[in-house]
């Protein structure tokens, strides 16, 4: 696994312009491959616009415990952006004035914010119908000071959205480093104890699977009752739902694609796995993305390539629905990781 | 012609056999797929044998095909080296078994 970001080792992939570029070049410059935009363009998605925005994804940093080698947002405990509370402050005025449902907080490890505690308990106030932290399972039992926190989820009755790559210890630990696996299920079981997994208990715990290595997601339904029944088995662990999320080609994960000759082959799979259904519910059309600093994006990965908001009004202190209910969406190559198969979204499939 | 017999871009023409043959292409196809959906087995099994029975018939398409939907299905490395095993213990075991048949013969022809 890498054991620094690549920000951290200076590595030339840390610069979005430089993504973009190879994203845009090779397959799809010689026209091996369609780009993402001739795919959909007879679809009559060309210019992809916006549904109704159910969901405000907001990344509070990009600091972390872990240094996983898929990561799309290049975190690591050496990331040192982080939102402020002012910040925060913006995203609640906007969540009080928009019929937004679902409020999904991400990283980075968001707990690792130090404002993270007091936006919960502010956001919670406000009676969001859904909300969604991102948890990487091992943050939880990384430091005393984040044990209560299934207590302070419970409390709060956040929707905890956990990663966890596999139900085996040696795919989990490969991906996200040695330990993770033990970590996380100790993080699974304090969940369970305070609610979290069981029937009735009205406290959602979802776990969030990718793969392992450059290959896609297989059925979702299949791998939740694979996952349920290993989980229960070894360790007694109960969750909800399992959500596939399929890797994009950007950031770490771009680098390892590139590193170990799989770029173009993992490139074709996505085009190749290209389905025009997944298209109407990919999750840019219905979501926005709010950096660590304020500014707005289509999606998380845009937000990692750097790719802001269509039009003039493009940070949270300009907030503007009716802007950005009609901007483009923009698109890349790496639109692909989201429209293969049966789709992928921070909820999983979406066919 | 190609330079070697084998090209792994060919494993997504698969699906070109049907042009000459749109009939029986059409059947092929329809009966493979329902061969691999779930039913008393399920697809993650059926995943598991296809791979081994790929290693018996050495197709290198099918090794590629079954190697990749394993890890779609989360299969495990060493389930799928055991399923190997399961391929090459009948494998050998039908060299094997012939032995048999040479001792009979042996016996038959000797003093």
């Amino acid at each position: 696994m890498a054991v620094k970001s690549l920000h951290a080792r200076n590595n030339s992939l840390s610069d979005p312009k430089e993504q973009l570029k190879f994203l845009s070049n090779g397959v799809f410059q010689n026209g091996e491959l369609p780009k993402f935009a001739e795919k959909i363009e007879p679809l009559g998605h060309l210019p992809l616009k916006p549904a109704e925005l159910e969901i405000l994804q907001v990344n509070v940093g990009y600091m972390c415990n872990q240094v996983c080698t898929h990561c799309h947002v290049d975190a690591g405990p050496d990331r040192k952006e982080i939102m402020s509370r002012e910040t925060m402050e913006s995203i609640l005025d906007v969540l009080k004035n928009t019929t937004v449902h679902t409020l999904d907080l991400t990283g980075g490890a968001p707990e690792m914010n130090p404002h993270f505690r007091w936006f919960v308990e502010e956001a919670s106030k406000i009676g969001v119908q859904d909300y969604i932290v991102r948890s990487n399972l091992t943050i939880l039992r990384a430091n005393k000071k984040y044990h209560d926190m299934p207590s302070f989820f419970k409390e709060h009755n956040v929707h905890v959205v956990s990663s966890l790559p596999f139900y085996s210890k040696s795919r989990t630990d490969k991906q996200r480093g040695d330990g993770v696996f033990d970590k996380s299920i100790e993080a699974l079981i304090e969940l369970n104890k305070v609610g979290y997994g069981k029937s009735g208990s009205g406290l959602k715990l979802d776990l969030v699977y990718n793969p392992a290595g450059a290959f896609l997601p297989g059925d979702q339904a299949g791998l939740e009752m694979e996952f349920k029944k290993r989980l229960f088995d070894d360790f007694g662990i109960e969750f909800n739902s399992l959500f596939t999320i399929t890797n994009l080609p950007i950031s770490r994960f771009l680098e390892y694609l590139i590193a170990s000759d799989n770029y173009e082959d993992y490139m074709d799979a996505l085009v190749d796995a290209f389905n025009p259904a997944a298209v109407d519910g990919v999750m840019c059309r219905n979501t926005i993305s709010v950096g660590y600093d304020g500014y707005l994006y289509d999606c998380d990965f845009n937000q990692m390539l750097d790719m802001k908001v269509n039009g003039s009004k493009t940070h949270i202190s300009d907030f503007d629905i009716k802007a950005l209910s009609t901007r483009d969406i923009k698109i890349s190559q790496h639109c692909y990781g989201c429209t293969a198969g049966a789709g992928s979204s921070c909820q999983g499939t979406v066919v | 012609m190609e330079k070697t017999y084998y090209n792994p871009k060919d494993l997504k023409k698969f699906g070109n056999i049907s042009d000459w043959n749109p009939e029986l292409g059409a059947k092929f196809f329809e009966y493979y797929n329902s061969v691999f959906a779930e039913g008393k087995l399920t697809a993650r099994e059926k995943s598991l044998i296809a791979l081994a029975v790929a290693h018996t018939i050495q197709c290198p398409y099918c090794i590629d095909a079954y190697t990749d939907d394993g890890l779609k299905k989360g299969i495990e490395k060493e389930e799928m080296m055991e399923a190997l095993h399961v391929a090459g213990a009948i494998r050998g075991g039908a060299s094997l078994v012939h032995g048999v048949q040479m001792m009979n013969k042996v016996n038959k022809l000797s003093m």
